[in-house]
């Protein structure tokens, strides 16, 4: 099917961004790569009046080094981050979920910004960048506010984004120490979405696991931390004994929906099972 | 309306387009270019891949005024021009990649970006790079042969010219 008609409009620069947003009406969309707003739009699910394409805004395209952040742009592609040596050096838990994210072709337009703004649960992204507390700098008529990852997930497909916001860059603090990562991703076929899936990131001293930071995809409405298992890390031995025993409440304080894919019952075991694998190789085991 | 200008299969073309068409729909329908197809409603299928500025993309899901100024090249595009046919589309033909050949156009622009990434491929990253594309008549093997036969011969090549000099 053929979207339903639209005003256009291609900004060039964020400030423009957000005046066309703020000129768009009730019905604006911001668009980023358009993998999931143009299917949906396709099948008339979204029939916005204006759609602002950040496409051609060439300041929120990139990755940039600022000394202890890595600062991505919202319209950085998925392919760009894959391909890119300062994420590869400092994020590697970022390129690694992304190399999961749909298929080839969907990945040279789909972004980073816009696969965090979409919120879907089952997005590998927003549970990494919880997992890595990174912070969302977005840009309305106001000016820019900074949000954390952890209060930038609201709910299903929807974000602390107001309407007349756009996110511009998510910063990444940078891993210091001994970390080793690892993106465990349960789903049936190919370029399918995840059931569930887990991002670990593992920072071990002296023969124990010092921290843990363990990022939950698909595991309730918005991407969640396995907090209980990050407690029971903590300073615990590195050990599969250890790591087995820890990652059995990975899917304490998680709401799981039961779907065509998985009853939530069977999503609380994946997670823990995922957790358990994700952990494990993380921490080098 | 937009006035969209862009190069398909190194050719200019102007035309003022609806925001909302796609840039499949702009290739077929106002451009003639009926090769690259329709497969799917869902983005899944890939048959409609064709290469945005050098990249392979799901035209299905690309507007056509996202491509005003790019270079766009399509299954109609990548043969020689006196017609002798492209390694990838000469390995398929050669491996029998294909049955129905509905899926085969966007096989072969998915198949030519994966090689350009990686010119020696395994069987896995094969599988992998070319996931977003789906085979109804899961003629996947031969589809699979067809990229190593057209991985050995594009890099056989410089290995040849290499050895000679």
């Amino acid at each position: 099917m053929i979207p339903a008609a639209f005003e256009y409009v291609r900004p060039t620069t964020v400030d423009e961004a957000v005046q066309a947003v703020a000129e768009g009406g009730e019905d604006v969309k911001v668009m980023a790569g358009g993998q999931s707003l143009i299917p949906v739009m396709r099948l008339r699910l979204a029939a916005p009046s204006t759609v602002v394409d950040l496409g051609r805004v060439a300041e929120m395209r990139g990755v940039r080094d600022e000394g202890d952040v890595l600062v991505i742009g919202a319209m950085t592609t998925h392919a760009e981050v894959i391909a890119d040596p300062l994420v590869a050096q400092h994020a590697r838990l970022i390129a690694e979920a992304t190399e999961t994210v749909a298929d080839r072709q969907t990945r040279r337009r789909g972004t980073f910004g816009g696969a965090l703004a979409h919120a879907d649960p089952a997005g590998d992204l927003p549970a990494v960048a919880l997992a890595l507390d990174a912070e969302m700098v977005v840009a309305g008529p106001g000016g820019r506010r900074t949000v954390p990852a952890r209060d930038f997930f609201v709910d299903y497909l929807t974000t602390t984004l107001d309407e007349g916001e756009v996110l511009v860059e998510i910063r990444v603090p940078k891993l210091a120490g001994q970390w080793g990562v690892r993106y465990e991703k349960f789903n049936r076929v190919a370029q399918a979405w995840s059931i569930v899936a887990v991002a670990a990131a593992v920072r071990r001293e002296n023969g124990s696991i010092a921290e843990a930071r363990i990022g939950l995809t698909n595991m309730g409405p918005t991407p969640l931390r396995a907090s209980a298992t990050e407690a029971a890390l903590a300073g615990a031995g590195a050990s599969p004994d250890a790591i087995a025993a820890a990652a059995r409440s990975a899917a304490e304080g998680t709401s799981p929906s039961s779907d065509l894919n998985a009853q939530a019952d069977y999503r609380e075991h994946l997670a823990q099972v995922l957790t358990r694998r994700a952990v494990t190789a993380a921490a080098g085991l | 309306m937009a006035r969209v200008s862009m190069r398909v299969d190194g050719v200019t073309y102007t035309d003022e387009v609806e925001p909302r068409t796609l840039l499949v729909h702009h290739l077929r329908e106002a451009l003639g270019k009926v090769g690259t197809v329709v497969g799917c409603d869902t983005s899944n299928c890939g048959s409609c891949t064709v290469h945005l500025d050098g990249q392979a993309v799901k035209s299905c899901t690309v507007l056509a005024v996202q491509a005003d100024g790019a270079e766009v090249t399509t299954i109609e595009g990548i043969a020689a021009p006196g017609g002798a046919l492209h390694p990838v589309q000469k390995a398929f033909h050669e491996m029998h990649g294909l049955q129905c050949g509905f899926c085969t156009p966007g096989m072969i622009m998915a198949s030519i970006d994966l090689l350009k990434d990686n010119p020696r491929p395994s069987e896995h990253e094969i599988r992998e790079g070319i996931e977003g594309n789906l085979c109804r008549c899961t003629g996947y093997q031969n589809i699979v042969r067809a990229v190593q036969q057209a991985a050995g011969e594009m890099s056989g090549t410089t290995d040849t010219l290499g050895a000679q000099a």
